[in-house]
């Protein structure tokens, strides 16, 4: 039975919404805003929010730091690196659980979570050492890996919850046309697991590209992304606002737009498939 | 159904991703055990020999463990409590009928998105810092003395600012929750004369108990190891030095890496507890 809603009632909520909406919103709204400021603008008091002379110079000056495009590039490198890495590596698992189920596929995947839940600092130095040892340390070679690694276990998980939503019988009715294995996957099964696979992709580049455990311990100068960048912004004290947040605007936007692409793929990717 | 062929096909192709993930997990874990037992200093004599139990009772009894528990406790724990609450008060609101729910629902959730490092900064400097951040502003605009938020009032600032990362999380996750209850119960209880405050009590929250428990346990695990809002806040000085902060100044700063490891193992441990009851839920939900 539906019920009418007031028109005053929707009002109200619209306000309320909007209005917590914008709050939560505002800390991103005010780098984007003090990111065309000038640094001295940035720091007036009272604060200026909207009438005040635009500037894209600091965008200039960040772009004209000779090492911005290099984080930049290390960012993109080391997030599509390991997702990339990381699809590849988990596509044929979820696919085999997905469709030959063994007695244990649940204890594999359940298994392959429970290494998500270690926590990074347990083992921060065995990967330290294990990266001097092999001279990865400071490089997108070894974070990539460790990027790659530390979310196969959520690439597996949501790639095998999209598979399992494939029918079986059109893999059946393909095997009875004489399909093999290998055509099985190419014709039948990728072009239905695509949609799942760029979710997939799209949430993992997310986390990769924001991860600042790994990033900050294991990067110096050379392989460090934005997310050690922007860290380095934290010694000198104040007086950079307008830099820090043209650089903040430019590291953050488009994880931003991707990311609201994805917020579906968040809850079922995040959660394990715990909450539907 | 499937053939003895495909069946090792399938273990073939799962081979890559396990042997990987066993590697990833096995190796440093035992690296981390053997360390833990030894007296292991690498810029002051290297490794010095076995030591049995030491670097635990050590790492227990040094004066830093104490406050560092203290210091998790309060952050993971504010950071749920205020998450919850508002990640439900959020989801009901965000569920009612209104204009530009699509737009809202954006704003709410961007923050989730921001790097760590990013939010931390900004929160710090133009927001907390104690000259020229927003809160000082505002604070002398109407009198008051400026708050030295980082340093007076450290624990409670990286509360607000790691909420603020994971309120998101919580609403969206409560929000599908939320959307997946039947809405003719509501009616029904309505139609009864069931008062909003009743509704919400013995409908809408027994509804969400599951995905808030999800929401707690994933978080828990996540907030057990923040590092990025500490490391460019407080370095964890101010009472902010957190048992993951702790360690890694063991590790890393002091290179002490015998009792770092025995750290990491209590963290270990620590988080499998709250990871076992993660994945019986996550199981439970697999044979559905």
């Amino acid at each position: 039975m539906a019920r009418s809603v007031t028109t005053q009632r929707k009002i109200i909520n619209t306000a309320v919404a909007w209005t917590v909406g914008l709050l939560i919103f505002f800390p991103i709204l005010w780098t984007i805003l003090t990111s065309f400021k000038t640094e001295a603008t940035a720091i007036a008091d009272p604060p200026v929010f909207l009438a005040f002379d635009w500037t894209l110079e600091n965008y200039a000056t960040v772009l004209e730091r000779s090492d911005y495009m290099r984080f930049l590039w290390n960012s993109v490198i080391i997030a599509g690196g390991s997702t990339l890495l990381g699809i590849i590596i988990a596509v044929p698992a979820a696919w085999s659980m997905a469709f030959v189920p063994g007695p244990r596929t649940k204890d594999i995947l359940l298994w392959m979570l429970s290494t998500k839940m270690l926590p990074a600092v347990g083992v921060l130095y065995p990967i330290y050492l294990i990266f001097i040892k092999l001279g990865l340390l400071d490089t997108r070679t070894g974070l990539v890996l460790v990027l790659m690694l530390m979310n196969l276990p959520i690439i597996v998980w949501m790639l095998y919850t999209y598979f399992r939503e494939i029918p079986v019988e059109i893999l059946e009715a393909a095997r009875m046309d004489g399909a093999g294995l290998k055509e099985e996957i190419l014709y039948v099964l990728t072009p239905m697991a695509i949609p799942g696979i760029a979710s997939t992709l799209l949430l993992n580049f997310i986390l990769a590209w924001n991860e600042a455990f790994w990033t900050l311990n294991l990067t110096a100068a050379k392989a460090a992304p934005l997310t050690a960048f922007i860290a380095s912004y934290s010694s000198p004290e104040g007086l950079f606002y307008a830099k820090l947040s043209a650089a903040s605007t430019m590291a953050i936007a488009p994880i931003l737009i991707l990311g609201w692409f994805s917020q579906k793929q968040l809850v079922s990717g995040l959660t394990f498939g715990a909450v539907k | 159904m499937a053939t003895q062929h495909s069946r090792s096909a399938a273990r073939l192709m799962m081979a890559p991703a396990v042997i990987l993930l066993l590697g990833w997990m096995l190796v440093p874990l035992i690296m981390t055990l053997l360390f833990s037992f030894k007296k292991y200093l690498p810029l002051r004599g290297g490794d010095l020999g076995w030591v049995g139990f030491e670097n635990y009772v050590r790492f227990v009894t040094s004066s830093a463990f104490w406050p560092s528990v203290l210091a998790t406790l309060a952050i993971v724990g504010g950071v749920l409590i205020i998450t919850v609450v508002f990640g439900v008060l959020l989801a009901i609101l965000l569920n009612q009928p209104m204009w530009g729910r699509g737009i809202v629902r954006i704003l709410v959730i961007a923050p989730f998105f921001v790097m760590p490092t990013v939010s931390a900064l900004v929160w710090k400097n133009m927001f907390m810092d104690p000259v020229n951040g927003l809160f000082a502003h505002l604070w002398t605009a109407f009198g008051a003395a400026p708050v030295e938020w980082l340093s007076q009032a450290s624990l409670q600032s990286i509360v607000m600012i790691v909420s603020w990362q994971w309120l998101p999380f919580a609403t969206l996750i409560l929000l599908t929750a939320i959307q997946s209850l039947d809405s003719e119960q509501l009616e029904a209880a309505e139609m009864d004369g069931a008062p909003p405050i009743k509704r919400f009590a013995y409908i809408t929250l027994p509804h969400l108990g599951r995905a808030i428990t999800v929401v707690v346990l994933i978080q828990t695990i996540f907030l057990l190891g923040i590092f990025a809002e500490i490391f460019v806040t407080t370095q964890g000085s101010f009472g902010t030095r957190t048992l993951t902060y702790l360690i890694y100044q063991r590790v890393l700063e002091s290179q002490n890496v015998g009792l770092g490891s025995a750290g990491g193992v209590y963290a270990i441990i620590l988080a499998n507890i709250i990871a076992i009851f993660l994945m019986r839920m996550v199981g439970k939900n697999l044979d559905a």
